[in-house]
């Protein structure tokens, strides 16, 4: 850990963001996943995205599950608390920590089997709640820590290494998030450096519950001919839904609006997210229409990428709790121990 | 209606000159749903008012309505407020059940019941008081749909009447019952209550010997129930985020908890709250949840029972491996399923002592009383900070749900504890900090909270697989010093927890070891090892877990030491064998009831009496 950040006198630094800190400021510990895996080239986008909108790295909370993605926590924002819980059950853990101190910014990293299997239960839960706090699905297919089986977002029909066929239907981890109460959903490719970065800078921004699913190719597992989540097959059936761009607060937004039509949505915070369009008219504060455009994706083997739905206004769980502005957690004990007139009062009325 | 049949022909035991004043238990057998809760409510209130000292045990079904269940009061002018076997007063209107209600009744005992019931034919050594509810609710109660309900206050004057239980006291526990708000209601029960006490002055001739006279054994005391008290304990230990699911006999006490909090935990100027409460989607998530805002800081509980214990188990290991601080309430109760959820045991002792895989220990507190509910929960939320691992605070569905009488809590005198936590001043001062580091020699490393505004705060927090300064690891050295120093820090809690409360009898060759809800009994069946077999009795009552060097003390001082469980495998002896020598282990012997009722002092002695070869 660095001490030079605080040392006065010392050398300026070469670059670095509106919050004066360095991108090394954002790194975590040297990855242990595969080389090509893609959950790496997430923790690359998000150490950018946190670097570039200058958030503090000691005001973020990260959590994880247990698997493969659950690890990645550990490389990126080394200045960050992090929390690697119990397989499926990070959403309760952030929960908690969140109920604690609601000015954290939450970051969870999970996977289809952290998430669509042994913690549909929480994943779910979670997004009825609309609990602010950006999570990340790092959706491969497959289970890679123990090897290769498959996941409840396995394409059906899709063949594990070994050409065992999954004859079940996949969870859409964004479909479900939509139905029930997610107020940013996306979809997006770990090999899409510009798109996730704009989805990832969004989420920061985002006030409410941001759900992140991005295929993130297993290149040990699940990268093979019969595969629906593998590079190959990506670059034959991703079907970006508009171009995506993101315009931070801190920036003025560009008058010259470049060709095509374009739609800009003005998150909590005062920043956008500049949507243009491709091939089809979509409005992404419709979220029926997102669940339409998911339905259609599903019958033609495309895999959608980009913002399917952003609502920015609706409260969060914190607001209905009406808690205090500052931590619960560290409130004082004038705030927290009633006086002794108070215990008076309710002995008196237990007499 | 005459008073012939109310007095047996021949005399009866106990129907003599001599009156039993202020020693017998009342039951009330009704049917659950029908609101006798109330009006048992308020004839225990009554007697407690009177200055007589009082329980109250709710034995009811795991059913909303239409099923057996019985209410027992006991007086008792000596104090004794644990469960009492026989029943000397019963109160029948249950159709269901009567008839096995009175067929279980010692000689001598009075009986009051629905005339059309008939039950007098049944035995002929009982005192026996028809009442015609029906006849008497009419005329009181006009609108037909109140009339179930309004029945139940009739007895409550029928055994007013008998008992010479003062109907003022009837009235002002009727009042303190349905507040102010609800005055209609109550003068509508107020009615029903003088039929009942009218209609029995000018029928019966009392025939028992069971009287209630005012004396003055409760002065200031409350009544509670020790969810309640455990909530008052978390509300002022400053308890700010709380997470549950519902079950049984554990509901109740965050329901408190929210009642209380939602009064008195509001700042004044905004409204708005100094503490989360969270229903959770199940314990998995409550117990989630609990240490993830205990991981942020939060001073955190949640409460359950067996099942929710269960279902907890692979977070607490995580909770003692990342030593994370909160409250686990466990109101303990028979299970699983579809078992008795609504009877009491003292049955995760084993189970939450060692909650989890791999090498797991936890603390355990065992309150017995409401005070020690209050006074050990805000205990609680220190000693979890401290040593920064969960904490169970055991009770019982006995000791949680049933009313109590108390001594008013006392305010606590000492300040919040938050145990060792550095802000951003000290990283500042230090540098640096290694999270699991002992460097106080107690076993217990600092921690920061997340969004401690300082560049150096930041760890990761995991499993078991880590070093000093909280970085992966799977060696095999970092490995055991991180489990040795965890199983110092259990050895350190030693010197921290509540010491057990001990009496010595003079003379005495043999002990007792209870804990919680089973003192009330144990101490009842000392005076009755004195008394009737002029036999002398030690006791030491746990107070929690790990054990003190007084549990070890007390069992070499004497020959043979009963360790008594509310549970069929003798859970708290087994506990007790894991960690004592031999020669200890050959002195104890096992005491255990499981029945689903609270432990009878009877049960006990005549236990003790069996073994002992008397």
């Amino acid at each position: 850990m660095s001490t030079t950040l605080t040392t006065p006198g010392a050398p300026p630094p070469k670059k670095v963001n509106h919050i004066g800190l360095e991108v090394l400021k954002y790194k975590g510990s040297k990855t242990t996943l595969c080389a090509g895996c893609g959950h790496n080239s997430i923790s690359e986008r998000i150490v950018e995205c946190f670097y570039e909108l200058g958030v503090q790295p000691w005001s973020v909370a990260k959590f994880s599950g247990i698997g493969c993605s659950s690890k990645s926590p550990a490389y990126f924002l080394g200045l960050s608390h992090g929390f690697n819980g119990v397989h499926g059950r990070m959403p309760a853990i952030a929960t908690g920590a969140l109920l604690a101190n609601k000015n954290l910014l939450g970051i969870g990293i999970t996977g289809d089997g952290d998430t669509a299997s042994i913690g549909l239960g929480q994943f779910m839960h979670l997004v009825r709640r609309n609990l602010p706090m950006i999570y990340v699905i790092e959706n491969n297919g497959v289970y890679g820590l123990t090897k290769g089986q498959f996941s409840a977002t396995a394409d059906l029909g899709s063949t594990l290494k070994t050409g065992t066929v999954n004859d079940l239907p996949p969870f859409d981890c964004c479909a479900l998030a939509l139905r029930w109460g997610a107020t940013f959903v996306a979809r997006s490719f770990s090999g899409d450096k510009r798109q996730l970065q704009a989805i990832i800078k969004t989420a920061i921004a985002h006030q409410g519950l941001s759900v992140i699913d991005v295929i993130s190719p297993c290149v040990t597992f699940n990268d093979h001919q019969g595969s629906t989540k593998s590079y190959s097959y990506m670059k034959d059936h991703e079907s970006m839904l508009h171009e995506l761009d993101f315009v931070p607060f801190f920036e003025e937004i560009s008058v010259d609006i470049p060709e095509g039509e374009v739609t800009d949505v003005q998150m909590h915070d005062g920043s956008h997210l500049r949507i243009r369009k491709l091939s089809r008219d979509y409005d992404p504060t419709d979220r029926l229409a997102a669940l339409v455009v998911l339905e259609e994706a599903e019958s033609k083997a495309e895999v959608l990428t980009g913002v399917l739905y952003v609502n920015p206004n609706k409260p969060t769980f914190l607001d209905h709790l009406n808690v205090t502005d500052e931590a619960v957690a560290t409130l004082p004990e004038s705030q927290t121990r009633p006086p002794k007139a108070v215990l008076d009062q309710v002995m008196e009325e237990l007499r | 209606m005459s008073t012939l049949e109310v007095s047996p022909a021949e005399s009866l035991p106990g129907q003599s000159d001599h009156a039993v004043i202020n020693d017998f238990s009342i039951q009330v057998a009704t049917v659950n749903g029908s609101g006798s809760q109330t009006a048992n409510t308020v004839l225990m209130r009554s007697l407690f008012q009177m200055g007589i000292p009082v329980s109250g045990k709710n034995m009811f079904p795991s059913n909303i309505a239409g099923l057996p269940t019985w209410f027992t009061i006991r007086v008792s002018r000596h104090g004794y407020i644990g469960r009492r076997k026989e029943i000397d007063f019963l109160v029948a209107m249950n159709p269901e059940t009567a008839r096995e209600d009175v067929m279980h009744l010692d000689a001598g005992a009075a009986v009051v019941y629905d005339e059309p019931l008939k039950l007098n034919e049944l035995r002929g050594d009982l005192h026996f008081y028809p009442v015609p509810f029906d006849k008497l609710t009419a005329p009181v109660c006009p609108e037909a749909k109140l009339r179930k309900l309004v029945r139940n206050m009739i007895y409550d004057g029928v055994v007013a009447q008998l008992l010479s239980i003062e109907m003022a006291e009837i009235h002002n526990a009727l009042i303190k019952q349905f507040g102010k708000k609800k005055a209609k209601a109550a003068e509508l029960n107020w009615g029903a209550c003088q039929a009942g006490f009218d209609f029995a002055a000018r029928t019966f001739t009392k025939s028992d010997p069971f009287r209630a006279e005012r004396m003055d054994g409760n002065a200031g005391k409350i009544i509670v129930d020790g969810n309640a008290a455990c909530a008052l304990g978390c509300m002022f230990a400053g308890v700010t985020v709380v997470t549950w699911y519902p079950i049984t006999p554990s509901s109740s006490l965050v329901e408190s908890l929210i009642g209380y909090m939602r009064r008195f935990r509001h700042e004044p100027e905004t409204g708005k709250a100094t503490y989360a409460i969270v229903q959770a989607e199940d314990e998995l998530a409550s117990i989630g949840m609990a240490l993830g805002a205990g991981w942020a800081g939060a001073r955190s509980m949640t409460a359950t029972a067996g099942p929710g214990i269960s279902l907890m188990s692979e977070f607490i290991g995580l909770g003692y491996y990342a030593e994370i601080p909160t409250v686990v309430f466990n109101v303990e109760r028979v299970g699983p399923s579809t078992g008795l959820p609504t009877r009491t045991q003292q049955g995760d002792l084993l189970s939450t002592a060692v909650l989890s895989h791999g090498d797991t220990k936890h603390p355990m507190f065992f309150p017995c009383s409401p005070e020690e509910c209050f006074s050990m929960s805000i205990e609680a939320f220190d000693f979890a900070e401290k040593f920064q691992t969960p904490l169970f605070v055991m009770t019982d569905l006995d000791l949680g749900m049933n009313n109590w009488m108390a001594h008013p809590f006392a305010y606590p005198e000492k300040p919040i504890a938050r145990g060792k936590v550095l802000s951003a001043e000290d990283l500042e001062r230090l540098g640096g900090f290694a999270r699991y580091k002992d460097v106080d020699g107690d076993g217990v490393g600092y921690r920061t909270l997340p969004g401690t505004n300082h560049p150096n705060a930041a760890y990761f927090t995991r499993g078991s697989g880590h070093n000093a300064k909280a970085q992966y690891t799977e060696r095999e050295d970092d490995y055991i010093n991180n489990m040795d120093r965890l199983a110092h820090k259990f050895e350190v809690m030693r010197q921290y927890v509540p010491e057990p409360e001990v009496r010595f009898a003079d003379n005495a060759r043999i002990g007792f070891v209870a804990l919680g809800t089973s003192d009330y009994a144990v101490r009842e069946s000392c005076d009755q090892l004195k008394a009737e077999y002029d036999i002398d009795a030690s006791y030491l009552r746990l107070r929690a877990y790990p054990f003190t060097e007084h549990l070890l003390d007390f069992i070499r001082r004497h020959d043979r030491v009963y360790v008594v469980d509310q549970n069929r495998d003798g859970q708290l002896l087994g506990l007790m064998r894991l960690e004592l020598e031999v020669e200890l282990i050959a002195k104890l012997r096992s005491l255990r009831y499981y029945g689903g009722l609270p432990l009878d002092a009877r049960t006990v002695t005549e236990e003790v009496i069996k073994q002992e070869g008397k």
